[in-house]
């Protein structure tokens, strides 16, 4: 079959959109090994609980409660989910990863990896693993929109604009504003930064919470999209990691670039090659590591 | 000590012979082997063991004077997990016939180990060719549909009206392996032509790029060889692009009704497929339906209505043969004319496959639809000889050597 420009052009806005949830989860955990030097094997999980948080708030939280008219409605879900879900984190980082942040980084990996673990299973009792369809997508964001080169659906462009825009925020608020900078240094120097009256073990829970209600809002606005499943975390967690290893493990614009990058290259080689498209990160991966081992946006 | 058991056992033997019935365990152990969570679990899964409990409660509980019980197990859709639970059952529990098999790749793992073993396998819902052909058994049964019966049916009025061009999207295993070469043989055959297919990962979530690919590549007709939530799937992401909708055709080689009932009547109207049996053909099939209903909170589908067919056919067998020895058992399925709620006058063949009429059915729009499960209506009968490949183009050694 020829390759049409067409077709690599379709191929790579499918990519770009794959790619805006890779840079969303990245960015999370970026942020948390950046500021909080935690491999959060858990990540994938939380992004999983976000949907079903805004599936079970439609479907099934009424009748539970005895309401069957109460239905939280995708907009409200993607505020909701990222809160409740934040809170979870909070709760975990309080009760679990506190004790941990004295010993090497394997530690908070075997346990972040044992909480998802724990996660999946208790959701795979109660779930299809095959994925649950979302039934929630707003009506407004039904149809097409015409991009020149293809009909693309008008909801993934909304979530490819919203991760875009939720992304750049991000970066934004830890690298150029004042909060941002205390957060940095409160990792590098948390001594001295308390010596100015900062409470940095307060700071270090919040920025567990934001990434990991970053993972769970990306999980809303996946589950359209995708159906909902208790494995849905983990087929995505492999690839985001190597999206961070390849950006540079905490480097912020790494993730963002990194991962939507990532997403495109894997449309493209749907086309070009189709058997290599599940396998052409980790080639990336390989080949960076052994050009820059600290990642292409990591300093050192 | 060991001379005393030998001659117990030998003493048995003979008093059984000639006196009673040989039933293995003192027990008829039916196993339904299945997918209990993934993407096949609607159209088979607990649906199945339903079925089973159902077979065996109409039956009486009891065959030869002994008790029929009944075991169930989820094989993740995967060969291995298959294999082994098959296994043990055999080797730990005596079971003696095991139904559903839904996922060709299990089916034929498990067709081939408990055929070695002696044991009577009746694959109701797996679709692959294979199970009667290359990979056939002596007491392996292909009961209920194969790949081969759904490309004639259903590619053949496509082609017909005009649907020369075809590309295939297709589950990336066995079943959708034979499905796609299947359905490319029937539109070659009828002067259409292949031009192109992509191969996906079984099970699959997104669909989008390879649609995209199938948009571009100029055909009339995209075939979807895969089944359950991997064909809804395919079919809601298509509508989400607006594929299907124009000149081209989306067409699905595998549909259950289950499949119907989640995509909405709105999103697969029109659709024509075909399939061995619908719930709701004559007063037989409405009464069975409705006792199922009402344990099952669905309608059954034909793989679940067959796994009932099965399991009391094999119990018919098992009576007619005074033992559940499975050489004698299979030797008594392939004398019988088989009548029951799923088909009528069906016979064994040599090679396994199970001959029956299929159908060709079409989806209704929402406003023919009369009630929650007014889903389809037969447009067609595919007499038996028409619907299955012929005994005289099996591959299957079993036939060959007679």
């Amino acid at each position: 079959m020829a390759i049409s420009a067409n077709a690599i052009l379709t191929q790579a806005m499918l990519g770009l959109n794959n790619g805006a949830f890779y840079a969303m989860l990245s960015l999370g955990l970026a942020v948390i090994f950046g500021l909080l030097n935690i491999v959060n094997f858990a990540h994938g999980a939380f992004y999983m609980l976000g949907a079903f948080v805004a599936l079970i708030g439609l479907t099934q939280l009424g009748p539970w409660l005895g309401m069957p008219d109460l239905q939280i409605n995708f907009w409200w879900a993607l505020l909701i989910a990222p809160l409740v879900v934040g809170l979870l984190g909070i709760l975990i980082e309080r009760t679990l990863l506190r004790r941990l942040y004295g010993l090497d980084h394997l530690y908070g990996l075997l346990l972040t990896f044992g909480v998802a673990l724990v996660l999946q299973g208790f959701f795979t009792n109660f779930y299809n693993t095959a994925g649950t369809p979302y039934p929630g997508k707003p009506e407004i964001l039904d149809g097409v929109v015409n991009l020149g080169f293809m009909y693309f659906p008008k909801y993934r462009l909304f979530a490819l604009v919203v991760s875009l825009l939720v992304c750049f925020a991000t970066w934004y608020l830890i690298e150029r504003t004042k909060l941002g900078a205390i957060l940095r240094a409160g990792t590098e120097k948390p001594k001295l930064v308390e010596a100015f009256g900062v409470n940095v073990p307060l700071l270090i829970t919040l920025t567990y919470g934001f990434g990991v209600a970053l993972a769970a809002f990306a999980g809303v606005l996946a589950a359209p999209i995708y159906a909902v499943s208790p494995l849905m975390g983990a087929d995505l967690i492999i690839v985001v990691f190597a999206v961070v290893v390849i950006g540079g493990m905490g480097s912020i614009m790494g993730a963002i670039v990194t991962g939507l990058a990532l997403g495109m290259i894997e449309g493209v080689t749907k086309v070009v090659y189709p058997p290599a498209a599940s396998t052409v990160v980790f080639l990336i991966m390989a080949l960076v590591l052994l050009v820059r081992p600290a990642g292409l946006f990591g300093k050192e | 000590m060991k001379n005393s058991t030998l001659a117990l056992a030998v003493a048995a033997a003979l008093s059984a012979g000639t006196a009673q019935a040989q039933i293995s365990g003192d027990v008829v152990k039916i196993g339904v082997l299945t997918d209990m969570s993934g993407v096949y679990a609607a159209l088979s899964g607990q649906g199945s063991v339903i079925a089973a409990q159902m077979a065996i409660e109409d039956f009486g509980g009891k065959v030869l004077g002994k008790p029929i019980q009944l075991v169930s197990a989820d094989h993740q859709n995967k060969a291995d997990i298959g294999s082994a639970t098959a296994r043990e059952w055999i080797d730990q529990q005596g079971v003696d016939m095991i139904t559903d098999l839904v996922t060709s790749s299990v089916g034929i793992a498990v067709q081939r180990l408990a055929s070695a073993k002696g044991v009577i396998t009746m694959n109701t819902s797996a679709g692959s060719t294979a199970l009667t052909n290359a990979e056939c058994t002596e007491l392996g049964i292909h009961y209920a549909y194969d790949t081969y019966a759904l490309a004639v049916g259903t590619a053949n009025p496509i082609i017909q009206s005009g649907g020369k061009k075809w590309f295939f999207i297709t589950a990336d295993y066995t079943f959708g392996h034979s499905l796609e070469s299947n359905a490319a043989d029937v539109v070659k055959a009828n002067g259409g032509q292949v031009v192109g297919g992509v191969r996906h990962p079984f099970p699959n979530n997104d669909f989008s790029s390879y649609l995209l690919q199938a948009q571009g590549s100029g055909a009339d007709v995209i075939g979807l060889a895969n089944a359950g939530q991997d064909f809804t799937n395919a079919v809601k992401q298509a509508g989400e692009f607006g594929i299907g909708r124009g000149k081209q055709q989306l067409v699905g080689l595998l549909v259950f009704s289950s499949d119907v009932k989640s995509l909405g009547l709105k999103a697969a109207e029109g659709l024509q497929f075909t399939d061995s049996w619908y719930w709701d053909m004559n007063d037989e099939t409405r009464a069975f339906a409705q006792r199922f209903f009402e344990r099952a909170k669905a309608m059954p589908t034909s793989p679940q209505a067959a796994v009932y067919s099965s399991v009391t056919q094999y119990l018919k067998a098992v009576e007619a043969a005074g033992t559940d020895n499975g050489k004698a058992v299979r030797a008594k399925l392939g004398e019988m004319v088989m009548n029951d709620v799923y088909h009528k006058n069906a016979k064994l063949r040599p090679d396994g496959r199970v001959m029956h009429d299929m159908y060709l059915m079409k989806v209704k729009s929402p406003q023919e639809s009369k009630s929650e499960w007014d889903l389809l209506k037969i447009v067609d009968t595919i007499p038996a000889e028409k619907a299955f490949l012929p005994l005289e183009k099996s591959q299957c050694p079993l036939v060959k050597k007679q």
